[in-house]
């Protein structure tokens, strides 16, 4: 089912035009509502009628993280406060969190997004359905909850907190559909095991979940310990809140609201946008916004744009997997190379434990990469006797390595429990450069 | 018909062939031989020893890689020309070697190898009527 089939399902060209329409007003409407903006392009010499189709956007400038910190509270807020109905924050490690202010419309077009990722899930009026995001400053609770309503399902409040009693509704109020964190659904499995309900005691078919990555095996271990067929549910504060991309039955990437959101994926380093299909940093443009619009603003997530039409008869494009995060990026002989990248490989193949060390250097100026990883327990069977078998495997590596990261890279094989555990992302990377 | 012998990965750098030897120390197993395969980074430590099995345990429980690999181990008379006589017998049954050493115990020649075609070896070993160790002989020899 298809909840806006008139923009969901439009033709590209129809979309362009739309869409460059659109970018042409909020670039007017920032010039003259947010200082920031006004002098940002007034010393690219850019002004507002020289953005007239969806492609001029790369003349715009880049919105950063540090932007809006920098701009707290309100210096980004393009509406008046009289306007503004509904305040998130989002928190930050540091300094200050994020203050997104919305509009009456822009909690319009937050439903309907939302709508329309329910609508793909296959959630509909006759479902009951749970909201067990944080509800409060965080997006998540209150913006799933305006579009289950929106779709006029009944939508549980439940948010976040006493699984047991949450558990108890789920089984005697017979709800079908869950929104929350995957780690919360797999918390909610555990709860059930403990509690002795079984997944054939429960009426639940649809699960929405994001607000963190999760993985394809993640995803198989909540659809058979709850007995529901689980979405991916994108977003960002900053952009909207949850409702930003979303999974179709085809579950082949997540199509996102491009009429209101505009994507690109740039080279995180150049900041050029890169064809579609090539991984980078994914940018947003948001399109209708009028509490706090932002232009180009970069997500420091990494993902792909898929090109072609989806299945489902959307013509939404659609973004792959979340990859990692822009500021794990190395340039290694010119080339990005991204530790997940590295991560991918060393998953696919069971010979290795999912722990792995990327060591750079420079060695009479030219940049070298090497790349440790830990054999399993089981990769010693009877026939991993010999130098040659170890070399094959060493070789079967290095070969997909190649192709995944372009470059070459040494593969070092170390024994089981040899590879210190890491703590964070950053641990898997040792740069011995001095640059 | 064949015996366990320990395969054991290890990296060419120093501390981790000591390692394997105090965890036999550890577990009081004694060695009968050892050989090893090496490339430049990595070597295969290849061990005959009293009770293999208990071996490969307290080996993993040390944190050992090691695998466990069927071979054959065969009694060579002890003149010139034995070894040869023996591959000899493998060679015309059509049967290719993986790897070979030999080591010394009792002051009975003792020829280990292993082979991706061990119905075959077995056959041709139960033929020619040739002199084997089997498992049990190990701790009894050691
Ligand atoms: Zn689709």
């Amino acid at each position: 089912m298809i909840w806006n089939p008139n923009k969901e399902c439009m033709s590209r060209d129809e979309r362009s035009a739309l869409q460059g329409k659109r970018l042409h007003k909020i670039v007017e409407y920032v010039y003259h509502n947010v200082p920031f903006y006004r002098h940002k392009l007034q010393e690219m010499d850019i002004r507002p009628d020289d953005i007239q189709t969806i492609e001029d956007i790369t003349k715009l400038p880049f919105t950063t993280k540090k932007d809006l910190r920098d701009n707290y509270p309100f210096g980004l807020q393009a509406a008046p406060q009289s306007e503004i109905i509904r305040i998130h924050a989002s928190s930050g490690t540091t300094g200050n969190p994020t203050i997104v202010g919305y509009t009456r419309k822009d909690i319009g077009v937050w439903s309907e997004c939302m709508a329309r990722c329910l609508t793909a899930y296959g959630v509909t009026r006759d479902d009951i359905f749970s909201v067990s995001y944080g509800y409060g400053l965080f997006t998540g609770g209150l913006g799933a909850h305006y579009g289950v309503e929106h779709i006029g399902a009944s939508v549980i409040p439940a948010s976040t907190g006493n699984t047991e009693k949450h558990l108890k509704l789920i089984r005697d109020l017979g709800i079908t559909g869950l929104a929350c964190t995957p780690s919360y659904a797999l918390y909610l499995a555990e709860t059930m095991d403990k509690l002795g309900i079984r997944k054939e005691d429960l009426k639940l078919r649809v699960g929405a979940f994001g607000a963190e990555p999760w993985t394809e095996k993640m995803r198989q271990e909540i659809e058979s310990r709850l007995g529901l067929k689980s979405f991916n549910l994108y977003g960002l504060s900053e952009i909207m809140g949850p409702s930003v991309s979303y999974e179709c039955q085809m579950q082949n990437g997540s199509h996102i609201c491009e009429d209101h959101f505009y994507p690109e994926v740039i080279n995180p380093v150049t900041l050029e946008p890169l064809p579609l299909g090539q991984t980078g940093e994914l940018v947003f443009t948001t399109l209708t916004k009028e509490g706090m619009p932002v232009l180009r603003y970069r997500t420091r997530d990494l993902c792909s744009l898929m090109p072609g039409t989806c299945d489902c008869g959307r013509t939404e494009v659609r973004m792959g997997r979340i990859q990692g995060r822009s500021d794990d990026m190395l340039i290694i002989r010119g080339i990005n190379v991204f530790p997940s990248q590295v991560e991918s490989v060393v998953l696919s193949m069971p010979e290795f434990a999912p722990r792995y060390l990327l060591v750079v250097d420079r060695v009479n100026n030219l940049d070298t990469l090497q790349v440790q990883v830990e054999l399993r327990e089981e990769v010693f069977t009877s026939t991993f006797d010999t130098p040659a078998a170890v070399d094959d495997l060493e070789k079967r590596l290095a070969a997909k390595l190649k192709s995944v990261l372009s470059i070459a890279a040494k593969v070092q094989l170390k024994a089981p429990g040899t590879i210190e555990r890491s703590q964070g992302k950053s641990a898997h990377v040792i740069d011995k450069r001095k640059l | 018909m064949t015996i366990h012998q320990l395969s054991i990965f290890i990296e060419n750098r120093s501390g981790t062939l000591i390692k394997v030897l105090e965890a036999f120390k550890e577990a009081k197993i004694q060695l009968i031989a050892s050989t090893i395969a090496d490339t430049a980074e990595y070597g295969i430590l290849r061990i005959v020893c009293a009770e293999p099995m208990r071996a490969c345990e307290e080996l993993k429980k040390a944190g050992i890689a090691v695998a466990l690999s069927d071979v054959f181990a065969l009694q060579l008379d002890n003149k010139p020309g034995s070894a040869a006589d023996v591959i000899k017998l493998f060679s015309q049954a059509g049967i290719s070697i993986t790897y070979i050493y030999t080591f010394l115990m009792r002051g009975k020649g003792i020829l280990v190898f292993r082979t991706n075609n061990t119905d075959l070896a077995r056959k041709t070993i139960a033929e020619n009527n040739l002199p084997y160790i089997a498992e049990g002989d190990l701790a009894e020899w050691a």
